[in-house]
């Protein structure tokens, strides 16, 4: 069987048929891993033993009868910025290099409570800050479509580990298209819901307002069944929202007959569209149009300055989540070198501390990183807050606000998920406002909270996938995920990973 | 008028750690005096993933302390952080408030019962919460050697009060402190015990000197380290003579030379200068995304209102003049707290003369408390037994000095009534026959003290009261004086 | 606005970062060219525009004031970098 190309659900059923068992299932993926990872450099860190013990416990439950959830047994990969107490948390940083949480992430309790075994943390660019996978300090991963090129990021590992067959399921985070980016690049699924479904609970932030945990998969159906173990209020987390957690998975058996599609017209207009994309695009419409979509175009007028606002934003966010990091408490501390400095009245700027400090942070992050501290610390300090941090706040409400009125007329909006298919390594790394254009179509569903889903809509003529993306309303998760699971029932999708050689 | 060649200027930012059993943000305790390092978790440990939830209690306690000062209580208020890098302060950020306090523009009126100053009113520029850094140990001796961090204390809630400069003198800010003490301890939102750290106060001060009919303004500097009331009047009397000297050498006004922090070093008497910045720090404060605001209702506030209780600058009034006590008297009793304030008019209620037992309370059962260390509830002198100990004496049943035995004997059986004392020390009142016969034998064998009276001296009879004591244990000294006074009166 | 060198030092400082020369002078020319995208912004109206911090607007997320289990020292001393039995250690906080 090849269960490489097989769905979550599938493999579910599979499961609970007693076809196969847990620990079969994880001793494949893990094979497959140990043959195929070290070209693609998906994972940071996988532990077979951990694995093969949670599959065995599995496979106690089920033949003691217990009954178990549908994704019981069915390993999973996780982004290497949740934490978990089992394996290493490095964020893709040296500064994470072997750091134990003390605590679970509340999303890894809950696949704890839903019995998934876990095949390893993936790799990710540096605190999740890029779209290529470049920057983590544990090396590059590589597209399995072209392993010349990014999977893109920053859930890079986990969309490129799904995209070879390495894992049936995975866990990224997305706070500017980070999740939904690299699903493009590699041909994958990729959910990320409205801020607050999912919580962030042991999440290392990056941007703590635009953050959002959500699942990557081979399907639609496969994204709704981890939203029903990942979602839902957590007392922990003061951002997580209170409303009732819906039936993610069964609400896709009753889609909407008629719902209305709005597609932006600063997208699909866009001269930096790759064609080929915008024609994929549009064969996805008329497809919805079969689906029972009505098609109309709208208009997000402040989409121009998307990426300048959340360029101002996470920054200003990120300056702060990491000030943290500075070799006081855990995590990597700098060697002292220098003979301390005696005499001065001043504690706040030289003394034996802030050497320390200034050499820990200097060498323990990489330089996009750096960068954008840097930027934060800027737009935050005193005579620029108002210019930029502020200005940005409020652009970021007529960002809402564009949204809110396109969604007055329409159900849904669908464009690309990116200008442009995979890009090669090495590409874009020495031009941060080239790398930020990537993000161009993604970046506001975080600023205004939306859920937004990307899924593949075919291949460019030199075989690399296109993603499409479908954003509703705030709360709208399971909307969105219904059109797109009809969406793939009508184009009868089926998983296909990239051969990797 | 004052004679001093300037005016000093003080304003005061005092942080009050609220009564809560776990800190601002996470669920840890707050009880002092554990272990290093015992009471944390991920949150107040900054660890990665880790977010924070604020706790109901703290936004109770802060409503009512803004509340009893006097506060307009933000309907909309919101969580900021502010950005340094510290060792106690594992986040780098402290999570405070910025531009939208939960507390602003109250008041605390101040006065002094002795009347060193006149009544004033010391505004309010507002009242925050925010969470307490962690505790750095630093080796002095070994110089260098390296800082030792405990984080119990991090993430303790803090109310940081901040007045304006309306303070003018040492005793006054000593007194604003007493009193702004006195009534967190009427509302129980703080412990605000110093020595714990549960109240902290930091001083501004600078001078205002006329110079040739214009005012010269001295730089500004902030006193830190204030770590008893004390060493507050203490400091101030020293940095305002040091900044006076600093100026006749220098000349420097505001604004010709940054703002100094200097530490007081208690031991030695003098501030010490800590640090002192060209810009000032730049802490980059912006809005928590991790935490959402709080907004308060009219209602919810006027709710909060009517829990506050009776406080003390209204109670020191009512103690004048429902019971016609002194104002210093009412002070004393006043600023022991809700507990005495209770005993007092429980004690009154049960029949005491309010004069009579409130000299009682300060010279007796308060010199008692202080010698013992004791609680009122420890003691085991109820209001009751005090209200039958005074009407005693009140009535000349029993003089003062029989008072203070049988009160003695009380504390010793805490079940004796003041009756069942009077039976076990076998006092018996004396019949003014007996006290008669006594009295006469006294003047007879003391005929220079008879003589002296006659003399116009009237004190000289106070002599016999002691052989009066000696002949007859239950004597009422003061009887006996009038008697004596009877007799010779009557005789001439 | 434009950015610099002294910015760049100013910035890094507030940062704790200690920039290299050869990071100064690349940090200098990507700050520009990134404040330079940023200040796209600049030219949107946003009088009487309320400034947007969070996603999804909630407000009174409050914990009831009871004491919950924490981590043991041991677990809290565990990834620091350097500790002593009791207490995390850095280096001397005064010069
Ligand atoms: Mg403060
Ligand atoms: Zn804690």
């Amino acid at each position: 069987m090849d269960w490489c190309a097989t769905s979550a659900a599938e493999l579910s059923r599979q499961l609970s048929n007693r076809a196969i068992s847990a620990v079969e299932l994880a001793k494949y993926f893990l094979n497959r891993i140990s043959l195929l990872d070290p070209k693609v450099q998906a994972f940071i860190s996988v532990s077979e033993e951990l694995t093969l013990k949670q599959a065995a416990e599995v496979d106690k439950l089920r033949m003691s009868g217990e009954s178990l959830g549908p994704l019981a047994g069915v390993p999973v990969a996780v982004k290497d910025l949740l934490c978990t107490t089992d394996l290493p948390t490095t964020c893709g940083s040296k500064f994470g290099k072997g750091y134990m949480s003390p605590y679970d992430a509340t999303v890894v309790t809950s696949m704890r409570r839903s019995h998934m075994p876990w095949l390893g943390k993936t790799n990710l660019d540096e605190f999740a800050m890029g779209g290529s996978t470049e920057t983590s300090f544990y090396g590059i991963t590589r597209n399995p479509w072209d392993l010349q090129r990014t999977p893109g990021g920053s859930s890079g590992g986990s969309a490129a580990c799904l995209a070879a067959g390495l894992a049936p399921l995975s866990l990224g985070t997305d706070t500017g298209g980070s999740i939904r980016q690299p699903a493009a690049f590699c041909g994958v699924s990729g959910f990320k819901p409205t801020y607050g479904r999912i919580s962030r609970y042991g999440l290392v932030a990056f941007a703590s307002s635009l953050d959002q945990i959500g699942p990557m998969a081979h399907t639609v159906e496969d994204l709704a069944l981890a939203m029903d173990v990942l979602a839902g209020h957590d007392h922990r987390d003061s951002t997580s929202l209170p409303h009732e957690k819906p039936a993610f998975a069964a609400s896709l058996l009753e889609p909407r007959k008629s719902f209305r599609v709005g597609v932006v017209r600063e997208q699909i207009e866009d001269a930096g569209l790759d064609s080929e994309i915008r024609q994929a695009v549009e064969k996805t419409l008329e497809v919805l149009k079969d689906c029972g979509a009505e098609i109309c175009e709208v208009s997000l007028p402040h989409s121009k300055v998307w990426v300048p606002t959340y360029y101002v934003i996470a920054p200003c966010e990120a300056s702060s989540n990491l000030s943290r990091f500075d070799g006081a408490h855990f995590g990597f501390r700098a060697e002292a070198t220098v003979a301390p400095k005696g005499g001065s009245a001043d504690a706040g700027d030289s003394s034996p501390l802030v050497d320390m400090y200034c050499r820990t942070r200097s060498e323990g992050f990489g330089a996009e990183v750096k960068r954008r501290i840097m930027l934060g610390t800027y737009a935050l300090s005193a005579g620029y807050y108002d210019a930029y941090y502020l200005k940005a706040l409020k652009v970021r409400r007529l960002i809402r606000q564009d949204f809110d009125k396109a969604f007055e007329q329409v159900d849904l909006l669908v464009g690309p998920t990116t200008p442009t298919t995979a890009f090669r390594i090495g590409e874009k790394l020495n031009d941060p406002v080239q790398m930020y254009l990537g993000d161009l179509y993604t970046v506001g569903a975080n600023l205004a909270g939306l859920p937004a889903l990307s899924i593949p809509c075919g291949h460019s003529s030199s075989g690399l996938p296109i993603g499409v993306q479908f954003q509703g309303r705030p709360l709208d998760d399971c909307f969105v995920l219904q059109v797109g699971h009809k969406y793939q029932q009508a184009i009868n999708w089926k998983p296909m990973p990239a051969s990797v050689i | 008028m004052n004679a001093s060649p300037y005016t000093l200027i003080i304003g005061l930012e005092v942080h009050v750690q609220l009564k809560t059993n776990t800190k601002l943000f996470c669920r840890c305790s707050t009880l002092f005096g554990q272990p290093p390092n015992t009471q944390v978790c991920p949150v107040c440990l900054g660890l990665p993933g880790a977010l924070p939830v604020l706790n109901r209690r703290a936004i109770e306690l802060a409503v009512r302390t803004g509340l009893a000062l006097q506060c307009d209580i933000a309907p909309f208020t919101k969580w900021d952080r502010k950005n340094y890098f510290y060792p106690d302060l594992p986040k780098g950020y402290q999570t405070s408030q910025f531009d939208l306090p939960i507390c602003s523009r109250g008041f605390l009126d101040i006065r002094d019962s002795k009347g060193a100053f006149e009544p004033k009113r010391v505004r309010l520029i507002r009242a925050h919460l925010e969470e307490d850094a962690g505790k750095s140990m630093h080796d002095e001796s070994q110089g260098k050697a390296d800082s030792r961090i405990d984080l119990n204390r991090a993430g303790t809630p803090l109310l940081e009060i901040v007045t304006e400069p309306d303070i003018r003198s040492p005793q006054e800010a000593k007194v604003f402190l007493t009193d702004l003490r006195l009534l967190l301890l009427y509302l129980d939102v703080s412990d605000c015990n110093m020595q714990e750290g549960s109240l902290r106060a930091d001083a501004n001060v600078n001078l205002h000197i006329p110079v040739d009919g214009k005012m010269v303004a001295t730089p500004i500097t902030e006193i830190k380290n204030l770590n008893s009331f004390r060493a507050v009047e203490r400091a101030l009397v020293y940095e305002s003579a040091r900044q006076y000297d600093q100026w006749k050498r220098d000349g420097i006004a505001l604004g010709g030379r940054p703002k100094q922090t200097r530490g007081w070093d208690d031991a030695q008497g003098v501030t010490i200068l800590q640090r002192e910045k060209e810009e000032s720090s730049d802490y980059r404060y912006f809005p928590c995304p991790d935490l959402v605001p709080v907004t308060l209702s009219k209602s919810e506030l006027d709710s909060a209102k009517e829990t506050l209780g009776e406080l003390p600058a209204a109670i020191r009034a009512r103690l004048v003049t429902q019971y016609d006590l002194k104002e210093y008297d009412s002070d004393v009793i006043v600023s022991q707290g809700r507990e005495l304030v209770e005993y007092f008019e429980q004690a009154v209620v049960a029949g005491a003369p309010p004069k009579r037992a409130s000299s009682w309370i300060q010279q007796d059962i308060l010199r008692l408390l202080n010698e013992r260390q004791q609680s009122l509830t420890d003691l085991g002198f109820s209001a009751v037994r005090l209200a039958e100990l005074t009407k005693a004496i009140e009535s000349g049943s029993i003089d003062t000095t029989r008072g203070k035995e049988i009160f003695a004997r009380m504390l010793e059986d805490k079940n004796l009534t003041v009756a069942a004392a009077i039976e076990a020390l076998g006092i018996k009142s004396v019949g003014d026959d007996e006290l008669m016969e006594l009295c006469r034998q006294l003047l007879a064998e003391n005929q220079k003290a008879v003589s002296e009276y006659k003399g116009g001296n009237a004190k000289a009879l106070g002599a016999l009261i002691g052989q009066a004591k000696k002949k007859n244990p239950n004597a009422d000294p003061r009887r006996v004086q009038e008697l004596c006074k009877q007799i010779l009166d009557s005789s001439s | 606005m434009s950015i610099s060198s002294t910015d760049i030092q100013r910035v890094a400082h507030l940062a704790r970062l200690q920039l290299s020369e050869t990071e100064l002078e690349s940090y200098s020319v990507q700050m520009k060219a990134i404040v330079e995208f940023v200040d796209q912004l600049q030219g949107v109206d946003t009088s009487g525009v309320e400034p947007m911090v969070h996603a999804i607007e909630l407000t009174n997320v409050l914990a009831d004031d009871q004491v919950r289990n924490g981590l043991s020292r041991e677990q809290a001393l565990a990834n620091s970098p350097d500790h002593d039995e009791e207490c995390f250690r850095v280096p001397a906080v005064l010069g």
